[in-house]
This record gives structure tokens, sequence and C-alpha cells, in this order.
């Protein structure tokens, strides 16, 4: 009995080698993360049974979907599952609302938990029905591509880079979405993605890729912490973390909580109590051995030197922090760090210069 | 126009309608194939269907009628199952028509299937769509120009043949007399009236299909 997702692929082609083994958690929303060509988009295809490994296993909780070792291999249409792909391919000849009905309409009543209208709201498309696709906004038509996914009773919706065909403002419009479907289903979600912004914002669960290899796989900050990666985030190295909007100021500031102390951001809609998530790069944090008296940055907060690490310049280092449970990387130069004499253990404090909302 | 030209045109209509339905389902599956196999035998197969749009019907005529003929394998067998032989009859000409117009038929269906791509085919598989689902729910709907340029071609050109039908059909009033047989009557026998009727018929006639092959379906002007 599991309630996880393992997948196991050995591809090996001319041009392309892919061999990664995953054992990935069966809910949330997992992130495949790397560049063009790191094999990201391959390892998708083949859970979802569009390419055949030669060499593969793939089970979701109970449910084995390919074990080569056995000859076993259950084709696309015959799995439990849902895909998104990166341009919306609605069906032309059908209106928005037989679309939705296609993956629907070819699964049995027992096994779906949504009815369309349910759908059509989660998705803000219920007036679109009786659209036809070529009426749609890019954005639109995303929206009613992961609502046919999802009314085809999948027990793993797959994503793949379903934003990178939008211009920002659609991207914008279509994330909320995504937070919905993560916050109100049970249902694991694959997402391959090669912005850094994204999978901050959505994932749980982040799997690094790079030339057809998963070289990181665990829990978000687990692996955004890690230091001893090559320069895969390089200028983008960061952690996320989840804080709590405690109070809007006076002079249009919004005080943030998280179990490390206070950050301020500029001033948020969302009521307080709400969660949010922040990108905090290595790169906007400082470090001060003694609480800076007279500086312009507000968010400070104590921490714990974990250890460090090279960069790919030679004139920095990355220092991963512990702040009371959270981890924060702080990136600064060789020299800063001899003349503090930065080592495992060191109690200090980190200034934050920004914080990037993410939502 | 005499009682031999009506029964001309009705018999060309009548060949060229079954012709086409013959064609439809018969070149539906070699397009289907031709455009989605990886095959080594792919190029073979496209150049045999497409053969007859290069080869004189004269060759393509003689060589079916040796086939059908009483020595020839086909005509073995029509005969050995008691139909007879194919050739001066209806179903002969039939026959030979459906090879005769195959890549008119088959060449737009492929390109068709083949401008679909490969993923809305892949998204009917994530959504349940088993192959032949696959088929008849989004391939067909969406090669519909294909099925129509062909369809249209494969009529027209069927009413339009004249040397295949000489060889195969023969000159037999009601049974295999097409339009343009009679017009090279008509011609023998210095009845330029008659012809003109027949002839000029013809001309309207394809100026309006290709007319509107090309009025409705711009996309596939190339094919014709």
């Amino acid at each position: 009995m599991s309630d996880g997702i393992r997948a196991r692929f050995r591809v090996d082609r001319k041009e392309f080698a892919l061999d990664v083994d995953l054992s990935l958690p069966g809910r949330g929303i997992t992130a495949l993360f790397g560049h063009s060509g790191s094999g990201k988009t391959t390892c998708l295809r083949a859970l979802a049974g569009l390419e055949r490994a030669p060499q593969g296993y793939c089970a979701i909780g109970d449910e084995v979907w390919q074990d080569e070792t056995r000859g076993l291999f259950v084709p696309t249409h015959r799995r439990a599952l849902g895909v998104v792909f990166q341009e919306a391919s609605l069906f032309p000849h059908l209106s928005v609302r037989r679309n939705m009905e296609f993956g629907q309409k070819r699964t049995s009543t027992a096994t779906n938990r949504f009815s369309l209208p349910e759908v059509a709201e989660l998705l803000g498309i219920a007036a679109l029905l009786d659209r036809s696709p070529g009426e749609l906004s890019g954005g639109e038509r995303q929206r009613v591509a992961i609502a046919r996914a999802l009314l085809a009773a999948p027990q793993i919706l797959l994503m793949d880079e379903p934003l990178a065909a939008l211009d920002l403002k659609r991207k914008l419009e279509i994330l909320p979405y995504l937070e919905r479907l993560h916050r109100e289903l049970a249902l694991p979600i694959i997402y391959v993605s090669h912005s850094p912004d994204e999978v901050a914002r959505l994932a749980d669960h982040l799997v690094l890729l790079d030339q057809g290899r998963a070289v990181a796989c665990g829990p978000l900050n687990d692996v955004l912490a890690r230091i001893d990666l090559p320069a895969t985030f390089a200028d983008d190295a960061g952690v996320v973390i989840e804080a709590q909007v405690a109070e809007h100021e006076a002079d249009d500031l919004t005080r943030l909580e998280f179990p490390g102390g206070h950050i301020f951001v500029s001033r948020r809609h969302e009521a307080p109590g709400t969660l949010l998530r922040c990108r905090i790069h290595a790169r906007d944090v400082s470090l001060a051995l003694i609480p800076p008296q007279q500086t312009s940055i507000l968010n400070c907060v104590a921490a714990t030197v974990v250890d460090l690490a090279p960069t790919d310049t030679p004139g920095h280092v990355l220092v991963r922090l512990d702040v009371a449970g959270d981890p924060l990387l702080a990136r600064i130069t060789r020299r800063s760090a001899e003349k503090l004499a930065i080592r495992p253990g060191l109690a200090l404090r980190a200034q934050i210069k920004a914080v990037a909302l993410l939502g | 126009m005499e009682d031999t030209d009506l029964g001309a045109i009705w018999l060309t209509l009548k060949l060229a309608t079954v012709v086409t339905v013959l064609l439809l389902i018969v070149g539906t599956p070699i397009a289907w194939w031709l455009a989605r196999t990886r095959s080594r035998l792919k190029g073979v197969v496209g150049a045999v269907v497409a053969l007859p749009l290069v080869l004189p019907p004269t060759v393509l005529g003689f060589y079916l009628l040796v086939a059908m003929g009483p020595n020839g394998p086909v005509g073995r067998l029509t005969e050995g199952l008691g139909l007879g032989l194919l050739p001066f009859t209806f179903p002969g000409l039939v026959i030979a028509s459906v090879f005769y117009s195959l890549p008119f038929v088959v060449q737009p269906i492929q390109n068709a299937f083949e401008a679909i791509g490969e993923r809305p085919l892949e998204v009917a598989a994530t959504l349940r769509a088993s192959p032949w689902d696959t088929f008849w729910s989004v391939a067909v709907p969406l090669a519909k120009p294909g099925f129509l340029s062909g369809a249209i071609l494969g009529f027209a050109h069927t009413v339009g043949e004249f040397g295949i039908v000489l060889m195969i059909g023969g000159n037999i009033p009601g049974k295999t007399r097409v339009v343009s047989v009679q017009i090279y009557d008509h011609v023998e026998a210095l009845e330029y009236t008659q012809a003109h009727w027949l002839a000029g018929g013809m001309v309207l006639f394809s100026f309006v299909v290709l007319f509107a092959l090309y009025t409705f379906n711009p996309a596939r002007r190339k094919l014709a």
C-alpha cells in the first residue's frame, strides 16, 4: 500500500538520455524544474504513457502503469490521468462545453468527483461554455483545457509548462486558479516548468533535473536551500518562506509574521491571517554580527550559520542560515565572509533587502 | 439531346458516384496509414498510389485489362466465383476507375490527416479515447476539408476519364458508354452540334466544381 508516485525511466537516444528514479508524494504540487533539454517534458510524457521508455516502471498508488520487467504498459487512454499541455490544444470542432465533456463522457460516473458546473465555476469559465475555442483568449483556453482534464476523473494531473506560451498578464490571470486547484482539490499535480518564479509560487515538492538526471528531489525549501548543487539557480538562488499577514500599519506597510520573526512589505490587500509565500533571493540577504543600528534596511532577523559553499563566481560564497527552522540563503563576498569569520554555528543577523511576494 | 446522350450522362453520374463512395472507403485507411506510418514502405506505397497521376490511362487500362481478362489472375478469380469476366461491364469500369482516381482522393485526405499533427490525438488519448474512438471523434472531423476535396476531385476526375474507359469498358450504350466516349462518337460521326452540347456541359460542370473547390476551400488549392 502506498499513495505515492514511483517513476523510473531510462531512455537512451543519440541526442538525449534520460535516467531518473523518482519517488514523489501523492499529494500537493511537485515541480519538475530544469532547463530545456533537461528531460523534464520527456519525463512527463513517459508518466502519461505518451512515450514508452524502453526501461521503465511507473505506478500511481497501487496502480502499476508500466513495468517493463514483465512487459506491462498501460496505454494512455486507460490511465486515470489528466494532461495540460503548453498550448491549450482544445478541439477546434467542438464548443467549450463539448470539449469539457469529451473526457467526462468517456469515464464512468462512479469515478468522477467533479461535475461540469462545479469545475466551470472553479476555473471561472461558466460564462464561456457555449463559445467556440477560437473565440477565447489564450488564458481562457488554458483554463478550459485544465477544466477538461479535471473532468476526465484523473488520479493525477500532469501539466507541461501550462503558462509558458502566455504573456505575463495571462500568466497572472491563471496563477490564482492553479493555487485554487492546489488548495481545494486533493489531487497530486506534476508541474513541469523552467520558471523559478512559478515553481517558488506553486510547488510543495521540487525535482531538479539536469541533463536527463534528477540532481535533487525533496520538499521545496530543502531543495532550494541546498548550496551544494551546481549553479542551476545561479543568480536566482533563494528560498521561499511562508508567512502570515499580521497587520496593515499606518505608514502603508504590512507586517508579515513567520516563525523566525517578522518582515515588512509594501501594503497588501490580503486580510490579516492570510498565508503568503515570499521568495527571498540569496543576493538580497546581507549579514551582520551585531544588530545593525543605523540602517535603512527594515527587515532583520536572527539567524544561525549552517554551512557555506562556493558559488559560480569565485569572489562570492553562499551561506546557508537557519532562521527558527526556516532556511535562508545569503550570497556574500568571500572577503566579507573571512572578515566576519563566518563559520557553522555562528549566531548573527540577516538583513533582508528585498522580499518578492508571490501571489 | 438524344436519348443516348441522356443515357450517357446518367451512366457517367452513376459511375462517378459509386466510384467516389468506394474511394472514400478504400482511400481513407490508406491515407491514414500514409499520414501516420514511420514504416519504410511508406515511400513505396505512396508512389504506387500516385502512379495514375503520371501514367497514360492506356497503360493502366492495358494492365487492368490483362489482369481481369480470362487468363489474368483477377479474371480467373471472378470466373471461379461465377461472376464472369469484368472487362466491358459496369463493375469492371468501376474497378478501373477506382484505381485511376485513387490519388485524387488519397492525397487530399492524407494531407489533411498530416496537418492535424500529433497533439490533438495525444490530447484525446489523455481524455480516455481509444485509438479507434479518436479516429472517428477527432481525426475525421478535423480532416473534413480534406475529405470534401478528395470526394469532389475523385468525382470530377472520374467524370472526366476517357482512355481507361475505352480500354476496359469499351463503348456499350447503357453499360459503359459514358459522356466522354459519347462525345468522341459524335465527333467521329461529324455530329458537331451534339458534341458541342455535351462538351460544353462538361466544361461548365468542371468549372463549377473547381470554382467551388477553390472558393470554399482555399487552403487546399495546391492539391488540385
